[in-house]
């Protein structure tokens, strides 16, 4: 009886470490079970409306995280110029689709085109296509540090063409009236709806980018990422696989940029300062470099940090926005001391 | 030319594990070469540096080097740090600034990009091993060979190459960096392999082991020139070791060719004293 007593004081004396060892080992796991089990009881808790909101907002940062991890957990390049992607095809959508009514133009004049949003939706991912392939001859020269600073320079840019171009993007004055989007007469009016496009084009760019990373070219791009000298040897052009993967992200960034034009049917260039870049950033670190699944991770726990904060007690609204950024670069420092990989990851950078 | 003969009568004995065409036309060609032994004057290189000079800004790394290497040999690259080893293998490969002279390959002058050398013949085992170490063994055969379009003939690739080296087809699955400084380097030697190479350049491939893994590698690299018949070129630092398995050599030093012979002839000279200031006893 009491060896038996003892037997077990002595396995809850070893449980606190025991579940330390686990957490370490099955990080991916743990955190797996953790952010979608918050998300679902977050979204239990608030009810219909809100969780198609959240999923909708997911859905567009996961495109962007899986988009921004092929180029940076895959081949290494760490961009911070994706929101530049993301604004153009936001903005390409607003201003073919948009058809604002007299008064909101203020006297101004705006070429209206009034496209739908399917005729405008590959214009939109082509032209970034176009951007992306014509900036990135000059930059898959470029590696390591000095890629960074090129990246920080094409996100500047483009923020100021936003701002500047008025007769296109209206300036700071935004784009208001995009319409949602409409297939045969039929509008896609409802949330509910919305959410299923969003997420089978979610689902599009997630199953194109485990085509790309199990494919015999993700290999050659994880390989550029760890040696890029030793690839040319084999035969292989590295700079070339550098623009292919920077293209073809840049286009699923676009497509999530247009999604967002037309789910907030409003856009104006502080949505794509390059902060959001930066979070952008932090997000595929935490979720975990060369990880799918870790990105859609990531962007799941952003959007609940990002909604969840808002409704802890006792926090005034005005101090929500930076009590957010506290947690995530408190996060982030953490996960740099501790799991450099970030929590799914295969890869540190 | 004592070496010339030793080599033929390898290339008699060799069994081609590719058994391919172009293959075919190798070992007839070699043959042929083989019956020419006499006239080796009149025997075309496989590979020929002619006056060759590297620059890099000030530094002169390589000062009107001439190399020839003959079909089916293994060759040598000795001489002390910063003598131009490794750029004469940076030359061939189109990764060095050449201001004078010429490479030429199979007669042609060879001034392609680096990454369309490898698709001519030429493979290069880089100093260091440079395994992708985040990738397992198998990715890593296989970014070596991908430039064949042929699945097929990549797959019959892979297979001969973990035949010739069974440690790389026990730990397929496994990361390169979980694998030994040996093993890596046996997995730096298959992934040169996998593009069959007609020659192989091996930069310090016995670079950081342990002595006894040296004569593993050693003895690797004859075991390649003999089973697949590849030609090899070996820059090396380990004098006595490189000299046991090579049929001739090369002296660099200073950015120059010093002396150029067989491994009887460069020991029975005192190029080494001179060249090592007389501590050619040490260089192991």
């Amino acid at each position: 009886m009491q060896i038996r007593q003892q037997a077990i004081s002595r396995a809850l004396s070893q449980l606190p470490q025991a579940l330390l060892l686990s957490l370490r080992n099955h990080l991916e796991i743990w955190a797996t079970v953790v952010v979608v089990l918050a998300a679902a009881s977050f979204m239990l808790s608030r009810g219909t409306g809100f969780s198609i909101t959240l999923m909708t907002v997911f859905a567009i940062w996961a495109m962007l995280a899986v988009s921004l991890n092929l180029v940076l957990g895959y081949t290494g390049l760490l961009s911070v110029g994706h929101v530049g992607f993301y604004g153009i095809g936001a903005y390409t959508v607003a201003a073919l689709t948009a058809n604002p009514r007299q008064e909101l133009l203020e006297g101004e004049i705006i070429q209206i085109f009034a496209w739908p949003f399917f005729a405008a939706l590959p214009v939109a991912v082509a032209l970034c296509g176009v951007v992306a392939f014509v900036v990135g001859v000059a930059f898959s020269r470029f590696r390591d540090d000095v890629y960074v600073l090129v990246s920080f320079g094409f996100a500047i840019i483009a923020y100021n063409v936003f701002v500047n171009w008025q007769w296109v993007t209206r300036g700071p004055f935004g784009i208001h009236q995009i319409p949602k989007p409409a297939i045969f007469g039929y509008t896609i009016n409802d949330d509910l709806e919305f959410l299923v496009l969003t997420l089978a084009f979610l689902a599009i760019v997630v199953g194109i980018s485990w085509l790309i990373v199990t494919s015999s070219f993700g290999r050659v791009l994880k390989a550029v990422r760890e040696d890029e000298d030793a690839i040319e040897v084999f035969g292989y052009r590295s700079s070339r696989y550098k623009l292919a993967i920077w293209v073809i992200s840049a286009m699923m960034a676009g497509l999530a940029g247009a999604m967002l034009a037309t789910y907030t049917s409003f856009v104006d260039p502080n949505s794509f300062i390059l902060l959001e870049s930066i979070l952008l950033v932090a997000i595929v670190i935490l979720g975990g470099l060369a990880s799918i699944w870790g990105s859609l991770l990531g962007a799941l726990a952003f959007v609940l940090l990002e909604e969840g904060v808002r409704f802890v007690p006792f926090l005034p609204p005005e101090h929500v926005g930076q009590v957010r950024q506290i947690i995530l670069g408190t996060l982030l420092v953490l996960l740099m001391l501790f799991r450099p990989q970030g929590v799914a990851g295969r890869f540190k950078l | 030319m004592g070496a010339l003969t030793r080599c033929s009568t390898i290339r008699r004995s060799l069994r081609h594990i590719w058994a391919t065409e172009d293959g075919e036309k190798n070992m007839t060609a070699r043959d042929q070469h083989g019956g020419a032994q006499q006239q080796v004057s009149t025997a075309l290189p496989l590979l020929e540096l002619s006056d060759v000079s590297v620059h890099y800004g000030a530094v002169v790394a390589l000062d009107h080097v001439s190399v020839q290497i003959y079909p089916g040999e293994v060759v040598s690259l000795m001489g002390p740090n910063g003598a131009g080893k490794s750029t004469v293998l940076k030359a061939v490969m189109g990764m060095a600034p050449v201001s004078t002279g010429t490479v030429r390959w199979h007669n042609d002058i060879l001034a392609s990009p680096t990454h369309e050398i490898v698709k001519r013949g030429i493979s290069l085992v880089p100093q260091g091993r440079r395994v992708f170490t985040h990738l397992n063994v198998e990715e890593n055969l296989e970014l070596g060979g991908m430039h064949v379009r042929d699945a097929a003939e990549r797959s019959r690739r892979l297979d001969a190459v973990m035949e010739f080296f069974p440690i790389l087809r026990q730990k397929r699955r496994d990361p390169a960096s979980a694998m030994s400084g040996g093993q890596q380097q046996m997995l730096a030697l298959g992934r040169g392999l996998m593009s069959s190479p007609e020659i192989l350049l091996l930069d310090e491939p016995t670079l950081g082991l342990a002595p006894i893994i040296v004569s593993e590698v050693f003895q690797r690299v004859t075991e390649i020139s003999k089973t697949f018949g590849t030609t090899i070129v070996l820059v090396e630092h380990n004098i006595r070791g490189a000299l046991s398995i090579v049929d001739r050599g090369y002296i660099l030093d200073k950015a120059r060719v010093a002396f150029e012979g067989t491994p009887k002839e460069i020991e029975d000279s005192d190029i080494l004293t001179q060249v090592f200031l007389g501590r050619e006893d040490n260089e192991e």
